[in-house]
């Protein structure tokens, strides 16, 4: 019942803002060089991304506040004994502090593994049947985009508080490094190849560094998750590497595998410091 | 030479701190995590997730090669370069435009069948009418001009493009030819995009 309303919402969210943004990019003088353009986008992106009426993500963030509620699963239990490093049921700042190491699970998680982690122990939930909607798209709604949304939102205005401490989160950051420089495949891409530079474009796409901690770190990792207007979804950061595999000509890593949790935590200790400012909006 | 700045200073300074607090990873954990992380992968698919001697040992210096490594890795990579039998290196310039623009192909989304493209103006310039270029390699406007349009020329833009690596060592540019990811009649057409007199990139 409430999902049909939502997802109602949702369509005529997404329709208003892609008309405003196209709208936006036609009037754009064509004398203005592409960067200033860009630069004006994401101006008015970042002044939509505090509307809930404009920022159709908020409507993930309303669906994934009843999946943490609702009972489920085969124990019929809801989600709001998990936690999720700062205490059993406590939300704040739990976002900023991930992925960290878990005792219980003897393991560094990030938000998505450790609510795969809750769900199974605490409410016994069908992970196969979640899993096969990892990612939203036409018609199929994502209980784990919608969950990140909820969570990471009661995290928003504050800073990000990289986890290196234990030992375990050393490691993984260690091995997020290894990973961010490994090239391979069939165009040697790293992530280094695009993200390595400071002020670099793909065609017109704008590049962030990712090799210094700083600015670039910190405006990328406080603005995911992030509505993505080209796919009409909210997005992960499990989606944006994702889909930079995809780009390196890599096949497709594998959803909550350890190797995007040590990519993720070197990113995150890139981004220390900087302001969460989540679900946000892009191209 | 550019200035010593204060954060090239500091990050001098910084730099042992750091180090000593760094955890070493053994190169065999790393690869163990990259399998776990594309376990699922076709069969087709998994030779992609390891590496060949040159991508390791780019990896491992990050694309800083000491001097002796750079040297085998040309030699290495100008080895595997094949040219064209019939000793003609220039293709179609306007099919090679096509594929300079085509940034599709080898990707995990694309359908069957799709035709790989080059995308070189993912990370060059090229003709000046283009405005849709990335800044990840040099500019090539005029390039075929600037080498005044010499059959010489012509040959090593072909090898340049069949292995990027025969001329820098650990470049950030694919080795197009090497991994079959065009194919030399393909490779033939762009270098004639690059090099031709009628083509827009020396206009
Ligand atoms: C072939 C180029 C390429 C490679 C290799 C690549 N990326 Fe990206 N990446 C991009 C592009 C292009 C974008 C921006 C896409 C967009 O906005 O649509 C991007 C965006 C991102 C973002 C989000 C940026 C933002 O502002 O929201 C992150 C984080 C990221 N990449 C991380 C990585 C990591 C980690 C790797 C390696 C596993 C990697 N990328 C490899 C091209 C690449
Ligand atoms: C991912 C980025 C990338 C792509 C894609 C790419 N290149 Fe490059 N290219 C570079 C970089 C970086 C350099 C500079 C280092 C070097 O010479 O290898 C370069 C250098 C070159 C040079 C030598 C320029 C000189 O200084 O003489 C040529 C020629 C060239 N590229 C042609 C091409 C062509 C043609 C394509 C497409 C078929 C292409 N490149 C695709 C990154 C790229």
């Amino acid at each position: 019942m409430a999902r049909t309303r939502h997802e109602t919402r949702t369509a005529a969210g997404a329709g208003a803002l892609l008309a405003f943004v196209l709208g936006l990019a036609g009037g754009v003088a064509a004398e203005e060089t592409a960067a200033d353009q860009s630069e004006k986008e994401i101006e008015k992106y970042r002044a939509m991304i505090n509307d809930p009426m404009a920022n159709p993500a908020f409507l993930n963030v309303d669906r994934g506040e009843i999946l943490w509620k609702t009972a489920r699963g085969s124990k019929n239990a809801s989600l709001e004994t998990c936690d999720l490093g700062e205490g059993a049921g406590k939300l704040e700042s739990a976002y900023a502090k991930l992925p960290r190491y878990f005792k219980d699970a003897d393991k560094v998680l990030d938000l998505e593994q450790r609510l795969l982690w809750c769900m199974d122990k605490i409410q016994g939930a069908d992970l196969k049947e979640i899993l096969s909607r990892k990612f939203s798209g036409p018609g199929k709604v994502s209980d784990m985009e919608d969950l990140v949304a909820y969570i990471a939102n009661k995290s928003s205005g504050m800073k990000f508080s990289a986890q290196v401490g234990h030992p375990k989160e050393q490691q993984a950051y260690a091995i997020g490094e290894a990973l961010f420089y490994r090239r391979s495949s069939i165009e040697d891409f790293s992530c280094a190849t695009c993200h390595g530079d400071t002020g670099k474009r793909i065609r017109l796409q704008a590049l962030p560094d990712f090799t210094k901690p700083g600015k670039d770190a910190q405006d990328t990792m406080g603005s995911w998750p992030t509505y993505r207007v080209s796919q009409s979804q909210m997005r992960t950061m499990q989606h944006r590497l994702w889909d930079c595999y995809r780009q390196m000509r890599m096949p497709a890593p594998e959803y909550g595998s350890e190797g995007i949790t040590a990519l993720t935590l070197y990113l995150t200790k890139q981004a220390d410091g900087g302001e969460i400012t989540v679900p946000s909006i892009k191209r | 030479m550019k200035p010593l700045s204060i954060s090239v200073v500091l990050a001098a300074l910084s730099f042992p701190a750091l180090a000593a607090d760094k955890v070493a990873v053994p190169p065999a954990e790393v690869e163990a995590v990259v399998q776990a992380m594309f376990k699922s992968a076709l069969e087709d698919w998994k030779p992609r997730v390891g590496q060949d001697e040159t991508q390791r040992v780019c990896t491992d210096t990050r694309n800083n090669p000491p001097d002796a490594e750079a040297a085998k890795i040309k030699a290495r990579e100008l080895a595997s370069i094949a040219y064209p039998e019939d000793g003609n290196v220039m293709g179609d310039w306007k099919k090679g435009e096509k594929i300079a623009q085509t940034g599709t192909g080898g990707q995990f989304s694309d359908e069957p069948g799709t035709v790989n493209g080059g995308n070189c103006y993912a990370c060059h310039q090229m003709a000046a009418a283009e405005v849709s270029f990335g800044t990840l390699g040099p500019s090539l406007l005029g390039y075929g001009k600037l080498k005044n349009f010499q059959a010489a020329e012509n040959k090593l833009a072909l090898a340049k493009i069949f292995n990027a690596q025969s001329v820098v060592a650990c470049s950030n540019m694919p080795r197009f030819g090497y991994h079959k990811f065009l194919s030399m009649d393909q490779i033939k057409d762009v270098t004639a995009y690059l090099m031709s007199p009628d083509s827009p990139v020396n206009k």
